[in-house]
């Protein structure tokens, strides 16, 4: 917008520089026609004096600011503390595509929690030839200590995030599963806390489904999950385990712990004596059920893994053996996001469940097979590299933009160690309108949902839709300069909620994973 | 099992006790705040009384000062006063300077932030960065009468707020008693080295040489006031004694303090059923001292060696609450089970 079109002391609407791509526009579907769902938001905003939108971005962010939202930056010198960007244009997602996804991430999980029961055990889809045993056994977060260790209910992750993008074709397919430790649901919840506060009127209008039952919904998985050993079975004690104040998400952690009512434990507040774990508090050692642990394997037990952690419980795995504590999610489970078996989900999904993937995969070339290798090494400028076991957009190449030393770089590590990348082709994400100082560009966007596995599969409908704040960039991690927006998932027509629970063909899924 | 407060909900297990690191980390955070705020309180008294000095007498007192505050000693007779100062209000590497307290006591809050109410968190920030501004030399004279003011108010302040919006519970008790053991301790400190300085017969009024002494101590416990509706403004050793030791109304005093440890043991002890536990013993123990004592005979004895005492038991009684709720063994708890 130039000064000279500016007519008078009011100001031209904030999309009058708002410019499509060949990326899926989440809200327009033709130059100025917002697609149907998306245009009472549009009337809105339109509506909507620009000084208005800045006064209320500046409310968020102030919020946001207070409450003390912050996430940590790694790198830099003494971990610093930012706020994590919010975006007042909601994301809107209709209630039929929201079925869909629904229906595709439990069967995902479902598949996915067999498939590590299998791995641990006998191991039926290495003997089948389905994945590859070589693949499996030469995964960094593949842990022999959790071999013949029976999970209670053979749930191994219980909280995944799993990334979603829309292509441009419309459809959502899955970027990578999380089922270590994802974070950022506290997000979740602020996002829609502040959204609430800004646009009351238009929340309700709109029928968005509720959310906020979120840390009820994880505490009940976590209570479902007790160990064989447990004492109090009606109520078990349920820790949250944090590294500390100095980890990223502390924040969340503490947030967390707060809405469930549990304590927040660091590894020195917990200790193990003949195979049992026990808080120290001042009333004497209280015994603990369930851990839903936000340390990395790699930490949480240094007789076990890294001798020099000292962030974790010495004899912790063994008191897991024993059938004395759970954790979610369990040791291991970092096996099946690794971005190379990420190729043979699909594969997977059919071999235990019998059915076709409902959500799709990103087509994935494995670096160890000499074909796709060279195929890759001749075209990085176009393809996305990435670390199997890294997350966070930490050690990623993204060839479109990526110099030609960053490339010489990364063509020297994928040849010094082929199993530990995976390339990917540019996918163009989808975008979505974002404001951006007063003003509405388009930036990309994905999407991550939290599914919870316990004694059912229970998704909150929402999640975490992220946000590339440098214009064209397609890095949404917080670690990298992303920002965030609520993510609103309509309610059905009818007046009915099918939204909470599970297609049958799921549960048919789930019981069938139980033959004894 | 206790008894449920909520008569409709039942007790579990469960409901006893809290973290030993968090019940840790807000007795250490209430100790250093109320440090710092003593120190504030001292160095205060002591510059408005330098002001009043004889060059020679001042070297003498920085001794003194340091004795009260138990810092070594030997520092001082090299160290001149605005180097002296700059250690006791700024250095970082002095642990106990007012700077130094004022962000240990911030660090401990700030580990434990999801058990204390948003506000207490937000005012020790504050005070931590009102602190830590610089405060440049050439002015630092003039405005070092506020700068102690505002730690003094800030850590009032504090303690208004977390009364006002924290849950008293198990948590607060931990930060009374820290609060408490703190002054009893600092308060066995400076009148042990008054004392020792000034002697004086204890029933008679004190001259004008030493009158600004005497009062200087008072006011270096905010007693002054207090005091004079007590006693009149007539200054006497015995009686300052006796209002600092044994007055059971004044916050400032020994007795109020070791009757607020008390208090707070018990009630720790009640919540964790703990109640014979050897913190809550040495800590009646110190109570009936002070309540039943005698101050004459206390003065025939030597108050000096009476203060030994109490700051030994104060001793005691940390070790005993370490020892007890925060770093027990486990062998030996989980040997009753």
């Amino acid at each position: 917008m130039t000064a000279a079109a500016m007519p008078s002391f009011r100001s031209a609407h904030p999309f009058v520089n708002y410019r499509l791509n060949s990326a899926y526009d989440e809200m327009f579907g033709a130059p100025g026609i917002p697609r149907e769902f998306y245009q009472a938001l549009h009337r809105t905003l339109v509506g909507l004096p620009p000084e208005e939108l800045r006064k209320s971005q500046q409310a968020a962010d102030l919020t946001f600011l207070h409450e003390g939202i912050t996430f940590t930056v790694y790198g830099s010198k003494e971990g610093t503390e930012r706020i994590f960007p919010n975006d007042l244009i909601p994301r809107i997602i209709p209630a039929a595509e929201w079925a869909k996804i629904e229906r595709g991430l439990a069967q995902r999980l479902t598949a996915l929690n067999m498939f590590l029961r299998d791995i641990y055990h006998e191991g039926r889809i290495l003997s089948e030839g389905i994945v590859p045993r070589e693949l499996v056994y030469s995964c960094k977060h593949f842990r022999r200590e959790m071999r013949g260790l029976n999970v209670p209910r053979d749930v191994y992750v219980s909280i995944c995030g799993t990334d979603l993008v829309r292509l441009p074709d419309g459809n959502f397919v899955v970027l990578e599963d999380n089922l270590r430790v994802p974070s950022g649901v506290s997000y979740m919840l602020a996002n829609r806390k502040a959204l609430k506060a800004v646009f009351p009127k238009m929340f309700r209008d709109y029928g968005v489904c509720p959310i906020d039952h979120y840390p009820q919904a994880l505490l009940a998985t976590l209570r479902s999950l007790i160990p064989e050993n447990c004492k109090f079975s009606q109520d078990p004690v349920i820790v949250l385990l944090t590294p500390g104040v100095s980890n990223s998400a502390h924040f969340e952690h503490t947030f967390l712990a707060q809405q469930m009512g549990i304590e927040l434990v660091e590894g020195r507040d917990l200790l193990v004596h003949d195979n049992v774990v026990y808080m120290r508090t001042t009333a004497g050692p209280r015994r603990v059920d369930v851990i839903y642990r936000r340390v990395d394997d790699d930490f949480i037990d240094p007789l076990c893994f890294r001798p020099d952690s000292i962030l974790g419980v010495p004899g912790l795995l063994n008191a897991y053996r024993a059938g004395n504590v759970n954790l979610a999610n369990a040791i291991g489970t970092g096996l099946a996001d690794d971005k190379a078996v990420y190729a043979y989900v699909p594969k997977i999904i059919r071999f235990y469940l019998d059915e076709e993937p409902i959500l799709h995969n990103v087509p994935t070339y494995l670096l160890t097979d000499a074909a796709q290798r060279k195929h890759v090494l001749e075209n990085l400028e176009n393809m996305v590299v990435k670390a199997v076991g890294e997350s966070g957009g930490y050690e990623m190449l993204i060839g479109p933009q990526s110099t030609k030393i960053q490339r010489e770089d990364f063509r020297a590590r994928i040849l010094a160690d082929p199993r530990n990348y995976i390339a990917q082709p540019t996918l163009a994400l989808s975008c979505a309108p974002c404001l951006i100082d007063g003003e509405v560009e388009s930036r990309h966007i994905d999407l991550r949902p939290y599914v919870l596995m316990g004694e059912k599969v229970t998704l909150v409908p929402g999640g975490l839709t992220r946000v590339a704040l440098r214009k064209g960039s397609l890095v949404v991690n917080s670690s990298q300069g992303g920002g965030s927006k609520d993510t609103w998932v309509l309610r059905a027509a009818h007046g009915e909620d099918p939204l909470s629970q599970i297609s049958d063909e799921v549960w048919n899924g789930l019981a069938r994973k139980k033959p004894e | 099992m206790r008894a449920s407060r909520n008569y409709f909900v039942q007790t579990f297990q469960r409901d006893t006790g809290m973290l030993s690191r968090v019940a840790d980390s807000l007795y250490w955070m209430s100790r250093y705040l109320e440090r710092a705020d003593h120190t504030a309180r001292l160095l205060d008294v002591e510059l408005q009384l330098w002001l009043d000095q004889t060059p020679e007498a001042g070297a003498a007192r920085w001794r003194f000062l340091l004795e009260a505050l138990r810092l070594p000693a030997a520092e001082a007779a090299s160290v001149e006063p605005t180097r002296l100062l700059d250690t006791l209000v700024f250095s970082r590497e002095n642990t106990s300077s007012i700077v130094s307290c004022i962000a240990t006591a911030r660090e401990n809050l700030r580990h434990v932030r999801e058990q204390c109410s948003s506000e207490m968190w937000e005012q020790l920030n504050r005070l931590y960065l009102q602190v830590i501004e610089p405060w440049p030399e050439e002015t630092w004279m003039q405005k070092s009468h506020a700068f102690f003011h505002a730690v003094q108010e800030g850590a009032h302040l504090f303690q208004g707020i977390t009364d006002g919006t924290m849950s008293h519970g198990e948590g607060w008790q931990y930060i009374q008693l820290g609060r408490y053991v703190e002054r009893t301790d600092t308060l066995a400190a400076l009148m042990e080295t008054h004392f020792s300085r000034v002697s004086h017969p204890a029933d008679q009024t004190v001259e004008s040489a030493e009158y600004l002494e005497w009062v200087g101590l008072l006011r270096a416990c905010l007693a002054f006031e207090s005091y004079c509706k007590t006693y009149t403004a007539e200054i006497r050793p015995l009686r300052v004694a006796e209002f600092l030791l044994m007055n059971p109304d004044f916050p400032h005093a020994m007795r109020f303090s070791v009757d607020r440890v008390n208090a707070a043991l018990h009630l720790i002890g009640e919540l964790t059923e703990r109640r014979e536990e050897l913190p809550t013993r040495i800590a009646g123990r110190l109570r009936a001292q002070l309540s039943f004592s005698q101050i004459e005979e206390v003065m025939v004895e030597g108050v000096q060696a009476y203060l030994k005492n109490i700051r030994s038991e104060c001793a005691q009684i940390h070790a005993a609450i370490h020892q007890i709720y925060f770093d027990y063994s486990i062998e030996s708890e989980l040997a009753y089970e």
